[in-house]
């Protein structure tokens, strides 16, 4: 009978916190809890303990102790060990240790990457490994940077953990990161976000578990098999995950009651409007544009306005597109993939094949050039066949 | 083994064989070239060959050191004229003939009227690590 990995990981963040009740510091704890992850596997599956949390607190507090003793032995201040080691149980009542754990890994003094790399430790319970492989970086310089956000917010003080809207933002990072390597991080993001949402009893939190759940119920019709980027007109739609979008649909319709709009709901509603499509031509844009403007209302950005701007273009047609556009920065990422389909759809093919070609070459990843070169490719092709049977 | 860089341009490189940009291409000419470079890096991934395989944005500048607490000094964008580094390949090989040998596969990639492009590529050694054993 093999660990379930998920259940395990689920403990971690109680543990760090029982163990940061006892008086053990938060970055040694860390550790602790990780040694005794990676003993727990083969001891768990000769025989499993009846009290999983129990088992782990036990060994890794003696797992803090033994790293305690080493780093006071180290800095040879054997004498003053009794000391610097906690020896009661100090319970703080009234406070989740989960919660607590978010809020401290979304820490104000934290870069975000720091922010994101802890909270899938800490909170995650994934190893070093694991986060590095999905990031693509060498273990050694995720093992660094960890090491060095748990200092900061050691230093920081625990008495100024982040805010709701840090932690929600973490989250967001992690989902949007898809998955490379081993780790399925917008499984994981999913699975915080559940968690959190189980925690903190605030609409936005579950907009944004609403927002994860709607896009993953679309990603097994989002690429190829090669990993090509398949748009969302071309999406086999019986290929979305129905269970999902019911899932999101509910809470976000559950969170949308409480009125207090914020733009993770906001963006799930988004969401939930091409789920709710049965085809492509079926989207309903005019509403899709009201949620834009509602979304502005809480992040006002060229991304958002290039966003409103496509879906102006099919729910009032592509001049009004256009017009949307002509407002936005031309250096705003994908202004000239959006400026390509506008003018394709306003029949202006060559227009639109340079802009594809220009957005090919500003890709910001090798998906998205390979898939704007194909656009070009096509539009060119028809150019040459339409001025064939002209001439 | 040793590890060389196959380094692409987008410009400052000799002018290829089959000079025709990607975006005047058919989609079955982009689709063939994409497979291609896909199979590539796969079938050296499958010889323990590659080590890394990267692309860049084609905008960019220089920078350097002004003095203490000054902004460092930027200069850019790139002119037209600069060479200019499209991606890399690392590859860790036997011998330098392999490396030329793969250099040329990859150089060898389909464009328009799926002929070989015949794209010039930079092969550069990497300095290796000093030998235990040095006498």
């Amino acid at each position: 009978m093999g660990v379930d990995d998920v259940e395990l990981r689920r403990l971690v963040p109680r543990v760090i916190g029982a163990l940061v009740r006892r008086g053990a510091d938060f970055a040694t704890a860390e550790d602790a809890v990780q040694e005794a992850l990676i003993r727990a596997v083969p001891a768990w599956e000769r025989q499993r303990p009846s009290d999983p949390e129990g088992w782990l607190i036990t060994v890794a507090w003696r797992a803090f102790i033994d790293m305690a003793r080493s780093d006071a032995a180290r800095r040879g201040r054997e004498d003053r060990m009794g000391a610097t080691l906690p020896t009661t149980a100090a319970p703080a009542p009234g406070t989740d240790d989960t919660l607590h754990l978010y809020f401290l890994c979304a820490h104000p003094a934290l870069t975000p990457s720091s922010a994101v790399a802890l909270t899938l430790r800490a909170v995650g319970g994934l190893t070093t490994r694991q986060i590095a492989q999905a990031y693509l970086v060498p273990e050694a310089t995720m093992a660094q940077r960890i090491s060095r956000a748990k200092r900061t917010v050691g230093r920081a003080g625990l008495d100024r953990p982040g805010e709701a809207g840090t932690v929600m933002r973490v989250l967001y990072l992690v989902f949007n990161e898809g998955y490379s390597g081993d780790v399925d991080l917008a499984a994981e993001a999913i699975r915080l976000a559940r968690q959190l949402s189980e925690l903190l009893d605030d609409p936005e939190v579950h907009g944004l578990l609403a927002l994860m759940l709607l896009h993953h119920a679309r990603r097994a019709s989002r690429t190829r098999p090669d990993r090509a980027i398949v748009p969302l007109a071309e999406q086999d739609r019986s290929r979305w995950d129905t269970g999902l979008i019911a899932q999101g649909v509910a809470i976000l319709q559950a969170a949308l009651g409480r009125d207090r709009l914020g733009e993770y709901q906001a963006q799930a509603a988004i969401a939930a409007l091409h789920a709710d499509a049965e085809r492509f031509e079926d989207t309903d844009w005019v509403q899709i544009v009201e949620w834009y403007d509602e979304l502005l209302r809480f992040a006002d950005t060229p991304i958002t306005r290039l966003n409103r701007a496509v879906a102006v273009g099919e729910a009032d047609g592509a001049p009004a597109g256009l017009a949307a556009l002509a407002a936005i920065d031309p250096a705003t990422p994908r202004w000239e993939a959006a400026a390509a389909f506008l003018h394709e759809r306003s029949g202006d093919l060559a227009a639109a094949a340079g802009f594809y070609a220009s957005a090919a070459r500003n890709a910001p990843n090798q998906a998205e050039r390979d898939h704007q070169s194909r656009q070009a490719a096509r539009l060119n092709q028809q150019l040459k066949s339409g001025g064939d049977a002209r001439g | 083994m040793a590890k060389y860089l196959l380094l692409k341009h987008y410009q400052g490189a000799p002018a290829p064989v089959n000079n025709v940009p990607m975006d005047q291409w058919t989609p079955v000419e982009v689709e063939a070239h994409i497979q291609y470079m896909t199979d590539f890096a796969a079938k050296l991934e499958a010889t323990g060959e590659f080590v890394d395989g990267q692309a860049l944005a084609p905008d960019g500048l220089w920078v350097r050191h002004d003095g203490a607490g000054r902004p460092p000094v930027t200069d850019g964008p790139f002119a037209e004229t600069k060479d200019l580094i499209a991606g890399w390949m690392i590859i860790d090989v036997d011998s330098y003939e392999r490396a030329i040998e793969l250099a040329g596969e990859l150089s060898a990639a389909p464009g328009a009227n799926g002929e070989p492009i015949h794209e010039w590529l930079e092969v550069r050694p990497f300095l290796a690590m000093p030998p235990t054993v040095s006498d």
